[in-house]
Order: C-alpha cells, then structure tokens, then sequence
C-alpha cells in the first residue's frame, strides 16, 4: 500500500476515535458539574482542558470556564484543532484523499456525517442539546468504526486503520484515567473514603465501564479496582490491555520493511500490561505509571510515521 | 447552419421518434410526484456517495464542490444510429494517433503540404523532446474524448480531446444511479451496458506498457484531491484496481520510476496520468511544478516507463488544428471522413478574419488553447458591449482565436423545475486505443440547463444525462 495512504487510512481512523473521545470527555463532564461539590467544580471543568492538553489555548480565547464554553472550545470551535468538528473535517478530508482505498459504505459514513457537522447551528448546541449532539458524535463513531470492520478487506488498509484506532483510544484511557484519578483521590490509602460515588461511576461511563464493573466486582467502585478494569482488563474494550492487544496484532499483520524499532516497542507495550500487577503500579505510582505509557505511546507514534508511512 | 434545432424525442410532426417511444409511454404513465420523488433520491444519493466536483476559480467554500445536476430523463441512440458514429469516431482517432506518430517521425503530412509546417512545429504544444522516440502499438492518445454535437439531425464534430478528456465518470455513474432509481425502465427496453468501461480502459493501459514487461503494474497519477475531476480519478483507479498515485508518490531511481509503499518501493510501468505536460517532470519542464516527479522524462525517453497519454499529444487537439482533421483522415486513411467538422475560420488567415469581424454577432469564437466554456464568445448570446471587448481580444490576436457558426444544437426532453421542457445537449464518446480501437455503446451526455442556452459546461452550470444505445 502507498505510504501516503497508509497515512491517511491510519489518520482518519485517529481523528474518528479522537472526535468519540472528546464527545465522552465533554459528556462526562457536563454530567458531573450538575452533582459537584463547588470546591471540586473548578478541577472538574479543568479535567477536560488537562486530559486535551489545551488549557493555554482555551484561555486564550475565553475568560471563563464553563460548560457552555467547554462545549463552544471542544466541540465546535473550528479554530481548535483538536475539537470535534475539526476532528472531523479532518477525518473526511483523509477518507477524501483515500476514497478509492476504502469501502463506499466508509467513506459514505464519513461523508454524511461531515455534511450533518456542516448543516449544525452552533445555537442549538447547548443543554439538552449539547447531550444530543454528544451521543450523535458517539454514534457515528460506532457506525464508522462498525461500518469499517465489516465492510473493508482484511489488508493493509484495515491494519492501519485499527492501528490509528487503538493507539488513539490506549492513549485516551491513560489520559482520562491520569487526570481524573488526579482530580478524585490523590492517596490510595483513601479507599472506600469520602470518594463520591457519582465522580466513580462518571469516570466509568466516561469509558463505557460502568455495567463492566458492576459485572465484574459487584461492590462498591474503589479506585484501584478502576485502574485494573481501566489498566489491565482485556475483557474491557477500552483498557490499555485490550487496546494494545490490538495494537499488536496490527502490527505483527503490517508487511513492512525496517521496521523492527517500531514493532518492537508494540511488544513492550504490550507485555508491559500483559504481565504487571495492580498492586504495584500502585507501589510505584501510578501516574509515573500512565506517564511512561503516554511517552512510549506518543513514541511508538514517531516510529510507526518513520517505517510505513513516510517522514512527516 | 441557422435553423430550427433537432428534438431527439420527437419528428417534425411532433410524433415521438421509435427509439424514444418506450421511454415516452413510461413518462406519461409515471406519476409525476412519483418522478420528483425519485429526482430528489438521485439528489440525495450523488451528494452522500460525494460525486461532486471543485469549480476554478471559485472562492467560496459552499460552492467549492458542486454537483454537476443529474438529469433523470435518458437520451437514447438508436442502435443504427450509433453504428456509424462508432465506425467514425474509430477513424478519426486512428488518423488523429497516425499524425501524432508522423510528426514526431517522419513528417510525411508536413512534406506533402496537407498541413503547414509552422502550424505543427510552432505549435506551443509540440514536444522536440518526443522525436524519434517509438511508443508502444504508436498510440499517442490512449484515451480520447471526442464532442459530438447534432445539428438538423447530423453529428458534427466540435473537438478532439486527446490529452486526459473527463467526465466518463459521470457516464457511468449516472448509469448506475438510472438502474438503481427506475429499473422498471430497464425491462422495457434493451440498453446496451457500458458499465465494462474500466475493464476496457485497464486493458488499454496494460496495452502501453514497454513491451519487455511482462505484467506491468499500473497507476492513475492525479494532482490530488483538490483537482476538479478528483472524484473522477479516484473512481477510475478504484474500479481498475489501481494505485491512485500523487507526484509525491513517485520517484526515479536507477533508470525506472517508483512509487513508496509501506513495504519498500514497487516498480510502475504504467502512468496513466492525468496532469498536464508542463507539470510532469520539473526538471524538463516547469521548475516549480510541485505535483511532477523530478527525473520522469529521462525514464520516459528510455522506455522504461509508459505515459497514457504520451507527452506532446496536445498538437493534435488543439483548435487550430481541428480545422486539418478531414484531410489527415484522407491522407492517412484513403478514406472519406464519416463525421464531419464543423465549418471553421481561422482568423490567423487575413480572408477569415475579416469574415468572423463582419459576422461576429452570429457566431461562436473560441480561444485556441481554451477550453472548459472558457474564454469564449457566443455571438447571438452577447451584449453589443460584451460583442466589442471580444472584437478587440480578437484583433490583437487573431492567432488565437477560431470561428464556428453558432449551431444550434439539438434539444432532448429535461425536467426543468416541476415540468418537462426540451434543453440542448452534446455528447462526449470515449474512444480507446490500445493494440485496436474500443469503446463502449454511448458517452457522456451534457446539457445545458438554462432555456436556449447552448453552454453544456459543467463548469458553466451545465448538467448530464445518462446516455442508451438501443437496439
């Protein structure tokens, strides 16, 4: 396959999932400020703005934090690059470029959903509208992802795709599980404490993860128990675990040449959450922990333009 | 060549011709909402699979990308009818491919003054650097896109485009679209298929490789994504089975053009390009083409590599030398033309241009090197004011200008608003040269959407129609 559509494939799959992950994140949050205590309501509308990495920007552009600015910035801001409506463009203007190496049924998908963003009044996207807006983004992410693994051919298209995919997620999960698990509970000793119930069980939904718990632990949700589910749970669709399951068998089915320093670091990755105990990730900290990840993930990222598609 | 214009539909006595007739009972035993309904489907359906295309020139994000209007009332050919066309947009394109092989061979046509030298020579469009060299079955212009229009129920040819003609797309497109909105239509009638264009196409291509390869691997070079016929790239090389490749994609090694996989570079021995001469290789030709590949026409001149269609093959379809196409059918051939041109003035000639200065209101003045609708003057359509800016374009060159009498083409029933009302048309064929000549039954149809208009452009606000030869 063409390096430069290599590239595309594996983008578009990115943004997709990125658009999917800020409709959860935006959710989530816009769900906690109605239960929030007011001295965590601050750190609840920042959670956002830290998980992205765009709290400068934001700044920048509005004086106040709130969730119709949170929404107005993430969402629909078409000046931020990592918004939903930029994600998707973006995510059009690949599958534009590669629209013959994809299925129609894709590049449909993608194509209608872009013509949906361009038909949005801004004006409507906010309260219940917001929440409808969110769950739609959710929706044709499923659909595309949905729509992608059961149409394309088992080639190097796909491999990239569902590499742009996990990557994307693995690296959304640490992230979201960093911040909110620096917002929430600074100590592991506060097990079962003052923990709000509600915060736990946003940050599971946040994933798709609440029924998984209740199913899994049928207990109350104490936090270490959310880094396992999160962390190491490959039954867990959104875990590192299951995300660099992936991630590998991506890579071993990609047919590359010198690209060993990139599948190697697959490998790491992947043997990392294969056979690490809870326990001690929490001994050592589990933010030294998601940060190592992020920096490898963010690494194995590099190496992966550098073999297959193309110095950028 | 005034007069009253052609209906396809129906004969002077307002009686529905026999090949039309299935359609016309089908028409008048539809619904019309039913046939709105299905207008707005099509509508629907070419927006959503993103058939559009980017107009030039225009700024504003809305209009960027367009699509071209779909026309759900077929035109039909007879199957006789086509026959004959077939049969003359085969000689025209074979004496059209032995004039491009003699020019850059031995100049038998410029020795025996069928055409002046200087008219060849001079031409920006001829390439010194194709002398000599021996293409692949001599074929210049694999792919040719050959303007028919119909005046007083005769075909004419309007021009020759031999370089990268488009809108076969859209043919088969629109085919797809009238099978999926009205098969009832399909039962009643027999409609010859075009629908193996690409199978045909691929073959032609494979056709061009340099003939020591044995499986050559082809690709469909496009300016990329941003190009007006995009979509139509992308759809061809998809339904060959084709890379879709952009400059970047390419590069020359050790003699042979690459393209980068993420498995290593693969050889290409095909390009079926669709950009321009001037910006194929920056080292030969424009320095600052950042879509060419630098090193290709060295590769090219070796016969490493094949291009579809070769390099200098816009002499021969240029305007100005449109006018010489009936002799290099007689002087290549031996033969009668079977389509005629339409009468032409050069207004390089002194005795023409005075003519197309006195004449100017009723006739049609092209730029030689224009094409798209641009830069051209319809006289019976012009403002006095419009009338006097093109007399002065013409007179201060008249090298690059052509007249033709304003024809007026033939009209075919369209749904215009909520009624059925007759527009003008033309017809583009697509015409194959590969070891022998293909095609497939019909081409492109285009209409002018407008009353009266006779502007078939997409660029311009024209629409398409799908196109059936019957038996």
């Amino acid at each position: 396959m063409l390096a430069r559509v290599a590239g595309r494939v594996y983008w578009m799959s990115r943004q997709m999932e990125r658009a999917e992950s800020m409709a959860r994140i935006l959710g989530v949050t816009s769900n906690l400020v109605l239960f929030a205590e007011q001295d965590l309501q601050r750190q609840n509308l920042l959670a956002p703005l830290i998980i992205t990495g765009s709290a400068e920007a934001f700044f920048a552009r509005h004086a106040e934090l709130s969730v119709e600015a949170l929404i107005e910035f993430l969402a629909l801001d078409r000046e931020n690059p990592s918004s939903i409506v930029c994600c998707l463009d973006w995510a059009r203007e690949n599958a534009h470029a590669v629209r013959w190496q994809i299925t129609s049924e894709m590049w449909e998908t993608l194509n209608a959903t872009w013509l949906e963003v361009r038909a949005l009044d801004p004006k409507r996207i906010t309260g219940a509208g917001a929440t409808r807006f969110l769950d739609w983004v959710k929706e044709r992410s499923h659909l595309f992802r949905g729509v992608t693994y059961g149409t394309i051919m088992r080639g190097e298209a796909f491999n990239f795709s569902r590499l742009g995919t996990f990557l994307e997620r693995a690296d959304n999960t640490a992230r979201i599980l960093d911040v909110k698990y620096h917002v929430l509970l600074p100590s592991v000793d506060d097990v079962g404490g003052a923990l709000d119930y509600y915060h736990w069980a946003a940050l599971l939904r946040s994933v798709s993860s609440f029924e998984t718990y209740r199913l899994l632990y049928r207990d109350q949700i104490l936090p270490i128990r959310v880094a396992q589910l999160l962390i190491l749970e490959r039954r867990m669709p959104r875990s590192l675990a299951a995300c660099f399951d992936q991630v590998k068998e991506a890579m071993d089915r990609i047919n590359g040449q010198g690209d060993q320093s990139a599948k190697r670091l697959a490998y790491e990755l992947h043997a990392r959450v294969t056979h690490a105990d809870i326990e001690e990730i929490f001994k050592n900290g589990l933010h030294e922990f998601l940060t190592d990840c992020l920096t490898d993930m963010d690494e194995l990222g590099s190496r992966i333009q550098r073999a297959y598609l193309g110095a950028v | 060549m005034a007069g009253p214009h052609f209906d396809e539909m129906r004969d002077e006595n307002g009686a529905v011709r026999a090949h039309f007739r299935s359609l016309a009972a089908w028409l008048a035993d539809t619904p019309a909402e039913r046939v709105a309904e299905k207008r707005r489907e099509a509508d629907l359906l070419f927006h959503r699979v993103g058939i559009t295309f980017a107009v030039y020139g225009d700024e504003n994000d809305e209009g960027a990308e367009r699509l071209i209007p779909f026309d759900t009332i077929p035109r039909v050919i007879p199957q006789g009818e086509w026959s004959e066309l077939a049969r003359g947009l085969e000689q025209r394109v074979t004496a059209l491919n032995r004039f491009l092989h003699d020019i850059y061979h031995g100049q038998e046509i410029l020795k025996a003054g069928v055409i002046p030298a200087e008219q060849v020579l001079t031409n920006a469009a001829y390439e010194v650097s194709m002398v000599g060299l021996e293409l692949p079955n001599h074929v210049y212009s694999h792919i040719a896109g050959v303007d028919l229009v119909r005046h007083d129920g005769k075909f004419y040819v309007l021009e020759d485009n031999l370089r990268t003609p488009s809108g076969v797309s859209y043919m088969l497109e629109n085919r797809k679209m009238m099978m999926r909105l009205f098969p009832e239509l399909f039962g009643r009638q027999s409609v010859q298929p075009v629908e193996h264009y690409p199978v045909l196409l691929l073959e032609t291509l494979r056709a061009a490789a340099p003939p020591k390869v044995r499986d050559p691997v082809v690709v469909l070079l496009t300016p990329g994504q941003h190009n007006s016929a995009y979509f139509e790239h992308a759809f061809l090389a998809q339904q060959m089975g084709v890379e879709l490749v952009e400059g970047g994609d390419l590069f020359v090694k050790d003699a042979h053009v690459w393209m980068r996989t993420t498995a290593g570079p693969q050889r290409v021995d095909v390009i079926y390009r669709r950009i321009d001469d001037a910006y194929l290789d920056p080292l030969a030709f424009r320095g600052e083409s950042v879509i060419g590949i630098p090193g290709l026409l060295s590769v090219y001149r070796s016969g490493n590599v094949a291009l579809a269609s070769a390099i200098g093959t816009g002499v021969a379809d240029d305007k100005s030398t449109y006018p010489y196409v009936p002799e290099m059918i007689r002087f290549y051939l031996s033969e009668e033309p079977i389509l005629p041109n339409v009468p032409t003035w050069q207004c390089k000639r002194p005795e023409d241009l005075e003519l197309v200065m006195d004449r100017l209101a009723e006739l049609v003045v092209k730029e030689v090197q224009g094409s798209g609708g641009y830069g051209m003057l319809i006289g019976p359509a012009a403002t006095p004011e419009e009338l006097e800016a093109f007399r002065a374009r013409v007179q201060a060159n008249p090298a690059n200008y052509i007249a033709q009498p304003t024809l007026s083409l033939s009209t075919c029933p369209t749904f215009v608003g909520q009624s059925i009302a007759p527009r003008h048309v033309d017809l583009r064929p697509f015409v194959l040269s590969g070891r022998e000549v293909k095609m497939v039954p019909g081409g492109l149809t285009r209409v002018a959407l407008e009353a009266g208009s006779l502007v078939v452009n997409s660029s311009q606000g024209g629409g398409t129609k799908d196109t059936w030869v019957v038996d």
